[in-house]
């Protein structure tokens, strides 16, 4: 028997039943589809946690106080902040880093008639090149500002759409809180991390902020910046060593933590990938219900056509006949379904991708891998019932009604 | 051109039954459904199996026509022993050297009449234009090649009947087997399509059994071979064999 001739019988068994033939192949649609659509969103997300992480800054140390914890007889026990006395230290006694305090707080912004809420960062110069701003216009403090807490700020571009539209806002005075600051600079766009808008930030003087809004001399944490690439892991222990003799001595557990940025990326990649493979097993499993649902198909189909299989055996198809007409059924079944769930899987990767507003991406990989294992659940699948069919006794075959 | 109803001695027979049994089940419960049989038949010939219900006609025909194997005893198929054929063998001597005409006609259903013909020629790896061609000529050889693009719904009884007839005839066969084929038709469309197959026999030499519990059909044949619990129990031309 030629090949061709198996196929367009199968083609046409398929085209004979179609509505059937559809609802078959739905399990693989799906299957297929929802494999595709999981793992392409898994990957996405572990793009955009790797963007995000890097737009942070390169080999960046964030130093914060430990959180409260509950001592003896449930007594809340606060570990204290830090002070600019801290970060100066770092700065002397630890080589090729950048360091800048960083305080936070959200203030309410008026300017004219409008009214926004920012968050307010206090910090100096380096913080910039910390954590890779850019000015778009204007200029950085100057050291004299830093100096004397002068009431003067950088705006991100949020805060410059919001506040001021079209209008210049470089020498015009923006509230913040109750404290009036001049806008020496606009930074350059950076676009959101984690969900949080980078842009909607006031940035100004350390001092400016403890002073004049927060009211206390607190750093609430430290960044730093390592110079070299891969000198994170020693630098993060030399300022554990610092910073522990400086805050009671070695004797109790640190009351603060130093997080090596690179080490989180590598560990939220970690987490996401793990993620996208146990969503794409998930998405497999309905894959196998899918092959399931076309073998019950497929011997539904052949004791349907026993007569029909009697037939064709009595004018001479051969066990292998029967067997590779039923089987490439079977295949061409999963194989149409998988063809339409690839193209499930890239519309639901589509719209996934832009409700959770992650990169749309597709992987050849995965569309193959998806569409290989929709033929691979139809040979598997369609082998039990092929084999039925081909075995059956034709004197028997012809007697079924 | 080989002769209808030549010596035996002259030429090798078609089909050579020796001593053949069949036997289902076992012990107490065991059934005999042919005890024992002989005959031959020979190139050319037109013969009719008889019986009552029971009686071992069809488990003969479905061994004569290579679906079934016997228990035991010798099957030579133009002098080939193919009783002890497996499944495969049997499928490529049915496809190259048998036809089959059913009771219930057995076309596929929805499928066209020249798709049902053309089956075999499938199954024998003919290629597309040969096939068509040859499925036409045998619709045409029947008198019904106007209703090649019909479906077999779209027929009559006797049109289907043809329709299968072709079917059986589109491979050439060595040997037509009937099992009944006038059962389901009326006295008008029984004679038609027994004189088509006596047509076959006379002008092509086509060695014919066909399976009949109607003694007005079998004396359109030369020979009949009457069964009785499994056993053959006459043989000779209809006039002497029918009551």
């Amino acid at each position: 028997m030629r090949l061709a001739d198996t196929f367009q019988m199968a083609f046409l068994a398929i085209a004979r039943n179609k509505i059937r033939s559809f609802l078959t192949a739905l399990g693989i649609i799906i299957g297929v589809g929802s494999v595709i659509a999981m793992v392409h969103v898994g990957q996405a997300a572990t793009q955009s946690v790797t963007e995000n992480i890097s737009s942070m800054g390169s080999n960046l140390l964030i130093v914060s106080p430990a959180r409260a914890r509950r001592g003896p007889g449930g007594v809340r026990i606060t570990s204290p902040p830090f002070t600019i006395d801290d970060v100066e230290t770092l700065e002397h006694e630890i080589r090729g880093i950048l360091v800048a305090p960083e305080i936070n707080t959200n203030q309410s912004l008026v300017y004219a008639n409008v009214n926004h809420n920012a968050s307010i960062l206090g910090t100096t110069n380096d913080y910039f090149e910390i954590r890779n701003y850019q000015l778009d216009r204007g200029r950085y403090f100057e050291p004299e500002e830093i100096e004397r807490s002068a009431t003067v700020c950088i705006i991100g571009s949020t805060v410059n759409d919001t506040m001021f539209g079209r209008s210049d806002p470089l020498g015009n005075n923006l509230r913040v809180g109750r404290t009036s600051c001049e806008v020496v600079g606009i930074l350059q766009a950076k676009g959101a991390s984690f969900g949080r808008d980078l842009d909607d930030v006031v940035v100004m003087p350390t001092g400016t902020v403890q002073s004049r809004i927060l009211g206390n001399m607190d750093v609430r944490s430290i960044q730093i910046s390592a110079l070299q690439d891969g000198t994170t892991a020693r630098i993060k222990a030399e300022i554990e060593e610092l910073l522990r003799d400086r805050r009671g001595g070695s004797g109790r557990e640190d009351d603060f933590f130093v997080r090596d940025m690179q080490e989180v990326a590598d560990t939220l990649e970690g987490t996401t990938r793990t993620l996208t493979m146990l969503l794409g097993a998930i998405a497999a499993i309905s894959l196998l219900v899918g092959g399931i649902g076309i073998m019950n198909i497929m011997l539904v189909s052949v004791t349907e056509r026993t007569r029909e299989i009697g037939i064709r055996i009595a004018i001479g198809a051969q066990v292998k006949d029967v067997m590779i007409q039923f089987l490439v059924e079977a295949v061409a079944l999963s194989c149409l379904g998988g063809l339409l769930g690839v193209g499930v899987g890239i519309a639901g990767t589509h719209f996934a991708t832009q409700a959770m507003d992650l990169p749309f991406v597709l992987s050849m990989d995965t569309i193959l891998i998806g569409f290989g294992f929709s033929a691979f659940v139809g040979v598997v699948f369609g082998f039990f019932p092929a084999r039925k069919a081909a075995n059956l006794n034709p004197i028997e075959a012809l007697r079924h009604e | 051109m080989i002769e209808p109803d030549t010596s035996p001695e002259s030429t090798e027979p078609i089909i050579e039954m020796r001593k053949i049994r069949k036997i289902y089940g076992s012990g107490n419960t065991e059934v005999r459904a042919l005890d024992g049989v002989d005959f031959r038949i020979e190139p050319g010939q037109f013969v009719s199996v008889m019986g009552p219900s029971g009686s071992g006609k069809s488990t003969c025909m479905n061994i004569v026509g290579c679906l079934d194997t016997p228990s035991s005893g010798a099957y030579l198929f133009c002098g080939l022993d193919v009783a002890r054929y497996d499944k495969n063998q049997l499928a490529l001597l049915r496809r190259n050297y048998l036809g089959f005409v059913f009771q219930s006609f057995n076309l596929i259903a929805r499928t066209t009449a020249l798709e049902n013909v053309e089956l075999p020629l499938i199954y024998k790896g003919v290629k597309p234009a040969e096939r068509r061609l040859r499925a036409m000529k045998a619709l045409a050889s029947v008198g019904i090649a106007d209703r090649a693009d019909h479906a077999p719904s779209e027929l009559s009884g006797g049109q289907q009947q043809r329709v299968a007839i072709a079917r059986a005839l589109v491979s050439e066969p060595t040997l037509l087997l009937a099992d009944e084929p006038t059962g389901n038709l009326d006295t008008e469309t029984t004679a038609d399509v027994l004189h088509l197959l006596q047509q076959l026999n006379h002008e092509h030499d086509l060695t014919i059994v066909m399976v009949t519990h109607e003694p007005e059909v079998a004396v359109h044949t030369r020979r009949v071979l009457y069964f009785v619990d499994g056993k053959l129990v006459d043989d000779g031309p209809p006039s002497e064999v029918i009551p």
